[in-house]
């Protein structure tokens, strides 16, 4: 592997591998020392044109636990139309030093534009273009999912992948670059994916992709799931006429209390929720069900430290 | 560039008229002045410049109706001087300049003054299209008639690059267009239902997470337009039409007797938005690449005649306006220097066209949508030499910093073409010679 850009072509192979060097790496995220000398004097630039304060944390983390510099460059509130070079930004970068890029952008593409062009040679990670990918969101998604899917199986997770796990995904799945990530990855590993979205929040042309489209939330859980993840609802949207109100969209695809006490009904006591963050309390998810214990957030944000170590150790390391 | 323009003779043995069988023609005075036994019995021929045509093709020179030029006001990116250059470089005798200049050109001035540079270039004649409405603003109609009045003789109309997507202005413009046998040539494109569009809507625009940009924003304008032209009996023009749906309508349009003509750019006869996977932006194009299967439709339709003509879309940017993000990159594709060895390839290889259709529809029928004199005539005795000779049989390969455009933005490069322009003949003037730009015409009556 010599760039994370997308889920779309990672091998099931490349996918095990980084979820099970991800199992180490959160191991010494429970030591006293959390570092490991690894990446001792290698360098990480996280390249941010988009604002991302929780990825960028997280990347940092990442590579400070495996001992890299890091040196973080925030195109501050610069868009694309602001016309700040992608191409100069990422040569300054590697000019200093960086021998991997973590870029972050609101333009689809950029991470592999970086990658495919002869302007660096450093590895690049996608940490999130546009409403294209966000690949370690992914893999942090379908770490904490095969955690799970392992401990009611009483198994061990490594080396296992997530054949017969099936998983709902809710929300905004048009402008997901989570959704579309999700998607590639969780089917590479075997689990079936349903996407549960009013039809003018899915794509035209989702009808090829490997899954099955609902427009209707209750109807999906009743299925019973295995993970239900919900989707953040994009300010901008709510009122470029995607759907009539904010209310009418919680009452419709909301994971709301009545909801949660659905699933204790159905006897469902293993489905767990998942949610990239920020919450929209009171929109996409309730109180009730963000602070549940079926919600898994929390254990999400600190699995992407671990994730991200595993990428850059992978990226980094010469050990391919 | 010293030998004067104007008094050229030249001798060509051996070349295929339009793919028959090959004959001798003379070219001299800047008229075509004798074909057959008659050209080698001629006097003049004799001192004559002798071109071997070795079984080439002469085809009547080909006419663009939609280049962009960019003078004036981005002489960055490409300027009449070199457009014209790439334009006779790659066979054409005629090219129709875009109005989306800077200024637009939406005044008798503004299309006077590329007129006269185009006059001023001579590798070409330069017919400047006019701006339907003021700025390209979609507001107002401008001087149409004092456009077409003036000496640049504007007879086609078009705010290419934006859709004139009111229907009353569009309704207003195809009617006032008649009086001056005038043509409004339409970029079909719903404002409202691409809005942020960066490519195709579809499958694989789904997967890349690039804003789609629906077919029915196309279709959906070229359905009300030919309605309009019904309604108030003009003539339509339909720029680059990109879908299958467009050509059903077009063809609907056609049997009910509307009078409209369509074109089709090289590029949208061969390249799918599968490439726009690879996030590379010299693939980034309004109207944005189709699927396969509205390529094999387009090309039907050219070959059945739904579609009329080519027209290349010349689109040339600098180098920095290409190499940058997907969604930061600006849209558009040169496209005349290569537009011979595309039609060829897609349209004559795969055994859609003959030579005879490729010539109807690079440079007759483009000529008469366009009203232009003197180009796009039968290749016959005191026509004038505006002629193109192409080695059919040669193959080469796209190397966009080799071109005369300054655009390198070329969707084909390093692609294997077949077909080169060896030859073009500008009113009897060599423009192009053994491939490589011969001189200019003199310029004509500057007065
Ligand atoms: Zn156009």
């Amino acid at each position: 592997m010599k760039h994370l850009l997308s889920t779309y072509d990672l091998s099931r192979a490349d996918a095990l591998r980084i979820l099970d060097v991800t199992e180490e790496m959160a191991a010494v995220g429970t030591r006293e020392v959390k570092k490991l000398p690894a990446l001792r004097g290698r360098t990480v630039a996280t390249l941010f044109f988009e604002d991302s304060t929780r990825t960028r944390i997280s990347f940092e983390a990442a590579a400070k636990r495996l001992s890299a510099d890091v040196i973080n460059f925030a195109a501050k509130g610069s868009s694309v139309s602001k016309g700040e070079s992608l191409k100069d930004t990422a040569q300054t970068l590697e000019a200093i030093g960086a021998e991997a890029v973590v870029i972050r952008h609101g333009a689809s593409g950029a991470a592999d534009r970086l990658a495919q062009t002869d302007w660096i040679s450093a590895a690049v990670v996608n940490a999130g273009d546009g409403t294209h990918e966000h690949p370690t969101q992914a893999l942090l998604d379908a770490f904490t999912l095969r955690q799970h899917w392992a401990r009611v199986h009483g198994v061990d997770p490594t080396g296992t992948d997530l054949s017969g796990m099936n998983v709902v995904i809710v929300g905004d799945v048009l402008h997901s670059r989570v959704a579309r990530s999700n998607l590639w990855l969780l089917n590479t590993l075997g689990a079936h994916v349903t996407f549960v979205a009013p039809p003018t929040l899915l794509p035209v042309g989702i009808g090829n992709w490997p899954c099955t489209i609902s427009y209707d939330l209750d109807e999906a859980l009743a299925t019973g799931p295995d993970a239900v993840m919900m989707l953040r609802v994009q300010a901008e949207r709510m009122n470029a006429a995607y759907f009539p109100s904010t209310a009418e969209y919680s009452r419709r695809w909301g994971f709301d209390d009545a909801r949660l006490s659905a699933l204790d009904e159905r006897g469902l006591e293993d489905t767990i929720i998942l949610h990239p963050g920020p919450m929209n309390r009171g929109l996409e998810i309730s109180a009730g069900a963000a602070d549940s214990p079926r919600a898994v957030v929390l254990q999400q944000v600190s699995n992407g430290v671990a994730v991200r170590m595993a990428v850059l150790y992978l990226l980094l390391s010469g050990d391919h | 560039m010293t030998s004067t323009a104007a008094n050229e003779t030249y001798f060509i043995s051996g070349a295929r008229l339009l793919g028959d069988a090959p004959a001798d023609l003379l070219i001299a005075d800047g008229v075509v002045a004798a074909i057959g036994a008659d050209a080698a019995a001629d006097p003049r021929a004799t001192e004559a410049v002798k071109i071997e045509a070795n079984d080439q093709i002469l085809l009547p020179g080909m006419v663009d109706l939609h280049t962009h030029l960019r003078e004036p006001g981005r002489e960055d990116a490409e300027t009449v001087e070199t457009g014209t250059q790439a334009a006779a470089l790659g066979g054409f005798t005629a090219v129709h300049a875009m109005a989306n200049s800077n200024p637009v050109a939406d005044t008798a001035g503004v299309v006077e003054q590329v007129w006269s540079l185009g006059r001023r270039s001579g590798w070409v004649d330069v017919r400047p299209v006019g701006a339907v409405t003021i700025g390209l603003a979609g507001e107002r109609l401008s001087e149409l008639g004092a456009m077409a009045e003036s000496r640049a003789g504007v007879r086609v109309f078009s705010d290419d690059g934006i859709c004139v997507s009111d229907p009353v202005l569009m309704r207003r413009a195809l009617e006032y267009v008649k009086a001056f046998d005038g043509v409004v040539a339409q970029h079909a494109q719903e404002p409202r239902l691409t809005e942020g569009a960066q490519m195709n809507e579809g499958d694989v625009s789904a997967v890349l997470g690039l804003p789609g940009w629906p077919a029915v924003a196309e279709e959906s304008i070229i359905a009300r337009d030919v309605l309009l032209a019904e309604h108030v009996g003009s003539r339509l023009h339909v720029c680059h039409v990109s879908t299958a749906g467009s050509v059903d309508i077009i063809r609907w349009a056609k049997s009910r007797g509307i009078d409209v003509t369509a074109e089709v750019t090289p590029h949208h006869l061969l390249l799918t938005d599968e490439k726009v996977r690879t996030y590379n932006p010299v693939y980034k194009v309004n109207p944005p690449l189709r699927r396969e299967q509205d390529v094999m439709a387009l090309r039907e339709a050219l070959a059945d005649g739904t579609i009329d003509i080519i027209g290349t879309d010349h689109a040339p940017h600098p180098t920095e306006a290409k190499e940058c993000e997907w969604a930061q990159a600006a849209m558009g594709m040169t496209g005349l220097e290569t537009a011979l060895s595309v039609v060829q390839h897609t349209m004559i290889e795969t055994g859609l066209m003959g030579w005879k259709d490729f010539a109807r529809v690079t440079s007759t029928t483009p000529a008469r949508i366009g009203r232009v004199v003197d180009q796009g005539r039968p290749i016959a005795v005191g026509e004038p030499a505006n002629v193109t000779l192409v080695d059919p049989s040669a193959r080469w390969i796209v190397e966009p910093t080799e071109m005369a455009t300054m655009g390198r933005n070329s969707p084909f490069s390093g692609l294997e073409l077949p077909g080169k322009v060896t030859a073009t003949f500008f009113h009897g003037t060599a423009t192009v010679l053994d491939g490589a730009l011969h001189h200019r015409r003199i310029a004509q009556d500057n007065a």
